[in-house]
C-alpha cells in the first residue's frame, strides 16, 4: 500500500506541482493518475521513490514513512519505468534486466537466469538478451523497460506513461500483456497517463487530477464513467461515457437463440424464405461471417470466404455488455453472434433483448 | 628532393646515437616521454573535473574558462614561460626548458579532455539518468557504472585531440634547446639541410597517424557496442565517433 | 636585432612602449598574421563546400572523404608546413607553404563540419523544399546551406581561432608574423629575461583570435536572422 497524506509539491520557482493530495493505492492493485499534461502526475509519482522530495506531507509505503530510508535502499525496493524506457545503450539486453540485481549484489550467474526468465515472461524471445537496447524496437525497449523494473521482484512498481511513445497496436498488444502479468504478479502499482482510455481500461482505480495538481475524482473506472463529480471530470472523461460503461457492466449468461449455418464450402443454399442473411462457420464451428442470398453468385457454386460479409463483431458468452451489444448493432442481420470460450457458435441474440439487460443493470445510474 | 628525403630516413646512422648527434629513436623517445607525461598529467586533472562539473552541473564556468584557454598562441607562452621559468635552472639540466615545456603542453592538452567530458556526460540521455537513479543508483553509481561508459567516445576524441596536439607541439618545444622529433626540423632548417628537416616532418606526421591509430584501436575494445552501433561484423561505415564533437570541442593547434 | 633593447625597460608591462617603439613593423607583422588566418579558412570553405555537399548526396563517398580529411588534420602543422613544398613541389621556403598548408587543415576540419551541418537540416525540410519544385543546386543554396549556417559557422570559429595559434608556429621557422615577436624576445632574453615582444605577441594573437571569433558570431547572427526570432 502507498499513501499520499496532505502532500505538497512546490517547485523553487514557485510552481505548485501537486497540492495537498491525499491518496491511497491499495496492495496489489492498480492505481492509475490521470490528467491533462502538466496536472502533476510525474511529479506525484515522483516523490514516492523519492527522485522529487516533497515540499510538506509524507508518503507511506505500507506502514513505513518512505522520508526515513535511505533513497537507494527506498528505490531498489520500488520498480520504475519510464516513457522511453530509459535503457542502458552500453549494456545488452540481459544485462539492463539485471541491473538492480547487480546492485544487490546477487551472484551474477543467478542474476542473469532470472533476467532471462524475465525477458520470456514479458515476451522477448531468448535470442533478443544479448542484443544493445538500439537493436530493439521502441515497443520491445518498453518490454525490456517493465522486465528490468520487475528483476529484484520489488512489491512496488511505478509507471510513468510506460506506453505512451508506442504506435497505437503496439500499445494495446503492451497493455493487454501488461494487464496478463498483472494478473500472475500482483504488485501494488501507481500508473501514470495521460490517456483517460488507458486509464479505464488498466486502473483498477483511477486517480483524475486537475492543473495545479489537485485531486479532483477517485474512483473505479465504472464509476468514473457513470458519476463524473464535476464538469472537469466529464469532459475529460469525454463523450460516449455512457456506451463506454457498458464494457465494465456484466452482460451474465446471455440467453440465445439458435441459428441456421451454412459451413464453408458447401453449396450455395437457394431460395430463401424472407431473411437473406445466413450466417456462415468454418468446419470447427467457429463462425466466419455472413452470407447475404439476396446477393448475386454468377461464377460461385460454393460458399466461398470471399463471399463473406466480415463486419459483424463477435460476443463472448460472458463478457460485457458493451461487447453483446456491439455484436448485434454490427450485424447485418441484426442478430448479435455470441461464442463460447472456444469461439465455437452458441447462438444469437438482438438488440432488443440486450437493451432490456441494459435497462435493467440500471441501478447504477439512478441512485 | 623527395629520394633525399627518403634516403635520409633510411640512413640506419640517422638512427642511432653518434659521438656528435642524437639520433632518431633517442629523439623519438624524448618526444614520446613529453607528451605522454603531459597527457597523463592534463587527463588526471581534466577527467575527474570534467566527470565532477558533468555529472553536478555545478561550475561550468570552468569548462568555459578552460576552453577561452585555445585563443593563447602555445609558442608565445612556451617562450614566455621558459624566458621567467629557466633562469632559475642553472646548470647543464634541461630542467629549466622541460617545466615550461610539460605546463604548456598540459595547458593545452586539458582543454579537449575537459570539454569532451564534460560534454560527454551532459548528453547522457536523461531518461537513462533517470532511470538509473530511479532504480537505485547512488551518485557515484550513476556515474561511474552509466555516465562514464557512455560517455566514453566523446572523452576518447577529447583524448585524441589532446594526444594530437600534443605531438604537433612538443614538435615546437624543439624550437627551445630541447630534445624531441622537432630537432630535425629546426636543426635542417638551421644547416639548410632540407632532406633533414623534412625527413623529420615525415617522423612527426607519422607518429601523430600512428598514435591515433593506437588510440582508436583502444576505443573500440573499450567503448560498448552498444553505443558505437559496431553489432555484427558485416556493419560498415558505423559513425566516426569523433564526428559529434569537432564542431563543439575541437581546439585550437599548434 | 640588440638594438631593439636600446633603452626600452624590460618588465612585461612595457609592451605597449615596446608596440609604439616599433609600431610599423610590429603593424606589419600583425597584418600578414591576420591575413594568414583568415584566407585560408575562406579558400578552405570554398573548397569544403563542394566536398561536404558531396558526402551528404553520395552517402558511399562519405567514408573516404571523412578518412583523408580525417589523416589530413592528424598531421601536426608544423610538420604539413615543411612536408607541402616537397609534395606539391615549390622550393623550400616559398611563401606559399604556410598559406597551402593551413588550407588544407581549414579544408579538412571544415568538410566534416559542412557535412555535419547539412546532416542538421531537418529531412522534412528537405523534401518539402523538392516537392515545392527546388531543384537540387537551387536547393542547397537556398534551403539546406542557410539551415546549416550555425553549424558551419561553430566550425569556422574554431578553424580561426586555431588558425591564429598555428600561424604563429610557422613564425618560429622564419616566416614573418606575429611568431616573430616570439623569436625575437627569445633572442633578446640572454642574458637576462626581455619580456615586451613576448608579451605583445601573446596579447596581439589573443586579441585577433577575440576579433576574428566575434567576427564569425557577427556573421552567423547576420547570416540567420530566424534565430533571433525565437529567443526569449
Ligand atoms: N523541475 C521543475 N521546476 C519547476 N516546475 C516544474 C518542474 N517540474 C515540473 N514542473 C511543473 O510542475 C507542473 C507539473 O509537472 P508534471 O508533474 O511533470 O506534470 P505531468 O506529468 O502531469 O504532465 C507543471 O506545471 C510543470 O511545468
Ligand atoms: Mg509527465
Amino acid at each position: 500500500m502507498i499513501r499520499f497524506d496532505a502532500v505538497t509539491k512546490r517547485y523553487p520557482d514557485g510552481t505548485v506541482a501537486v497540492d495537498e493530495l491525499d491518496l491511497e493505492a491499495a496492495s496489489g492493485r492498480i492505481t492509475v493518475l490521470v490528467g491533462p499534461s502538466g496536472c502533476g502526475k510525474t511529479t506525484s509519482l515522483r516523490m514516492v521513490n523519492r527522485m522529487i522530495e516533497p515540499t510538506s506531507g509524507t508518503i507511506w509505503l505500507d506502514d513505513q514513512d518512505t522520508a526515513t530510508l535511505p533513497t537507494h535502499e527506498l528505490r531498489r525496493k520500488i520498480g520504475y519505468v519510464i516513457q522511453h524506457a530509459g535503457l542502458f545503450p552500453h549494456r545488452t539486453i540481459v544485462d539492463n534486466v539485471a541491473t538492480v540485481p547487480f546492485l544487490l549484489g546477487t551472484d551474477k550467474k543467478q542474476a542473469r537466469r532470472t533476467a532471462m526468465e524475465l525477458l520470456e515472461r514479458v515476451g522477448l524471445p531468448e535470442h533478443f538478451a544479448k542484443r544493445y537496447p538500439a537493436q530493439l524496437s521502441g515497443g520491445q525497449q518498453q518490454r525490456v523497460g517493465v522486465a528490468r523494473a520487475l528483476a529484484a521482484d520489488p512489491p512496488v512498481m511505478l509507471m510513468d506513461e510506460p506506453f505512451s511513445a508506442v504506435d497505437p497496436v503496439v500499445r494495446e498488444q503492451l497493455q493487454d500483456e501488461f494487464l496478463r502479468l498483472q494478473q500472475e504478479l500482483g504488485k501494488t502499482i501507481v500508473f501514470v497517463t495521460h490517456d483517460i482510455d488507458e486509464a479505464i481500461k488498466l486502473g483498477d482505480q483511477v486517480a483524475v487530477l486537475r492543473v495545479g495538481g489537485r485531486l479532483a475524482q477517485l474512483a473505479t473506472p465504472a464509476e468514473l464513467l457513470s458519476r463524473p463529480v464535476d464538469a472537469f471530470v466529464a469532459a475529460f472523461v469525454g463523450r460516449d461515457r455512457g456506451y463506454r460503461a457498458l464494457g465494465f457492466a456484466d452482460a451474465g449468461t446471455l440467453s440465445t437463440r439458435d441459428e441456421p449455418t451454412v459451413v464453408l464450402g458447401a453449396p450455395i443454399p437457394t431460395g430463401t424464405d424472407g431473411d437473406s442473411w445466413l450466417l456462415a462457420v468454418d468446419g470447427a464451428g467457429a463462425p466466419q461471417g455472413w452470407l447475404d442470398l439476396g446477393a448475386d453468385f454468377r461464377g460461385h457454386d460454393t460458399v466461398t470466404d470471399e463471399l463473406l460479409y466480415r463486419g459483424g463483431t463477435l460476443a463472448t458468452q460472458g463478457s460485457t455488455l458493451r461487447a453483446a451489444l456491439d455484436a448485434c448493432l454490427s450485424s447485418p442481420s441484426g442478430r448479435g453472434v455470441v461464442i463460447d470460450e472456444g469461439g465455437a457458435l452458441i447462438g444469437t441474440t438482438t438488440s432488443r433483448e440486450i437493451l432490456d439487460l441494459i435497462e435493467a443493470h440500471e441501478p447504477e445510474r439512478q441512485t | 628532393m623527395i629520394g633525399d628525403v627518403f634516403t635520409w630516413l633510411t640512413d640506419w646512422s640517422h638512427w642511432t646515437d653518434t659521438r656528435f648527434d642524437t639520433g632518431i629513436i633517442t629523439q623519438l623517445l624524448a618526444h614520446i616521454r613529453f607528451c605522454a607525461m603531459a597527457l597523463a598529467i592534463a587527463m588526471v586533472i581534466a577527467l575527474p573535473l570534467g566527470l565532477f562539473i558533468g555529472h553536478t552541473n555545478r561550475g561550468r564556468w570552468l569548462v568555459g574558462a578552460a576552453n577561452a584557454l585555445r585563443a593563447l598562441p602555445t609558442v608565445g607562452v612556451l617562450v614566455l614561460l621558459t624566458v621567467i621559468i629557466s633562469p632559475q635552472f642553472q646548470g647543464r639540466t634541461d630542467t629549466g626548458f622541460l617545466i615550461p615545456t610539460v605546463i604548456v603542453l598540459v595547458l593545452l592538452a586539458v582543454p579537449p579532455i575537459l570539454a569532451n567530458t564534460f560534454a560527454g556526460v551532459q548528453n547522457v540521455d536523461p531518461g537513462v539518468r533517470d532511470a538509473a537513479s530511479g532504480m537505485g543508483m547512488t551518485g557515484p553509481q550513476v556515474l561511474f557504472r552509466v555516465e562514464l561508459p557512455i560517455s566514453l567516445p566523446l572523452i576518447f576524441s577529447g583524448v585524441r585531440s589532446a594526444a594530437l596536439q600534443l605531438i604537433a607541439t612538443a614538435t615546437v618545444a624543439s624550437y627551445l634547446p630541447l630534445g624531441g622529433l622537432g630537432r630535425f626540423i629546426y636543426d635542417g632548417l638551421a644547416q639548410q639541410d632540407y632532406p633533414q628537416m623534412i625527413g623529420g616532418g615525415v617522423l612527426v606526421a607519422a607518429l601523430a597517424l600512428l598514435t591515433d591509430l593506437v588510440l582508436s584501436t583502444v576505443q573500440r575494445y573499450v567503448v560498448s557496442r552498444g553505443i558505437t552501433g559496431r553489432y555484427s561484423t558485416k556493419q560498415v561505415g558505423a559513425p566516426d565517433p569523433r564526428l559529434a564533437v569537432v564542431t563543439e570541442a575541437e581546439g585550437a593547434r599548434a | 636585432m640588440i638594438a631593439l633593447a636600446d633603452g626600452a625597460s624590460s618588465s612585461p608591462l612595457h609592451f605597449v612602449e615596446y608596440f609604439l617603439d616599433h609600431r610599423s613593423e610590429d603593424l606589419g607583422l600583425l597584418w600578414s598574421h591576420t591575413w594568414l588566418s583568415v584566407v585560408p579558412v575562406i579558400v578552405g570553405l570554398l573548397i569544403a563546400l563542394p566536398l561536404g555537399w558531396v558526402a551528404r548526396r553520395h552517402r558511399w563517398t562519405y567514408p573516404p572523404i571523412m578518412s583523408i580529411t580525417g589523416v589530413l588534420y592528424t598531421i601536426p602543422s608544423i610538420a604539413l608546413f615543411v612536408l607541402v613544398p616537397p609534395l606539391l613541389g615549390l622550393d623550400t621556403l616559398d611563401p606559399l607553404q604556410v598559406p597551402i598548408a593551413l588550407t588544407v587543415y581549414s579544408v579538412a576540419l571544415l568538410v566534416r563540419v559542412v557535412a555535419d551541418g547539412l546532416a542538421s537540416v531537418p529531412e522534412e525540410t528537405t523534401q518539402a523544399a523538392t516537392a515545392m519544385g527546388f531543384r537540387p543546386l537551387e536547393r542547397f543554396f537556398k534551403v539546406e546551406l542557410p539551415i546549416a549556417v550555425p553549424v558551419i559557422a561553430a566550425g569556422l570559429r574554431v578553424a580561426v581561432v586555431s588558425n591564429v595559434s598555428i600561424v604563429a608556429v610557422a613564425g618560429t621557422i622564419g616566416l614573418s608574423n606575429l611568431g616573430q615577436l616570439f623569436t625575437q624576445g627569445f633572442q633578446l632574453s640572454t642574458p637576462d629575461a626581455y619580456y615586451p615582444p613576448i608579451v605583445l605577441g601573446i596579447v596581439l594573437c589573443v586579441l585577433l583570435a577575440v576579433v576574428l571569433d566575434s567576427a564569425v558570431v557577427l556573421l552567423n547572427r547576420v547570416l540567420t536572422p530566424w534565430r533571433r526570432a525565437v529567443r526569449t
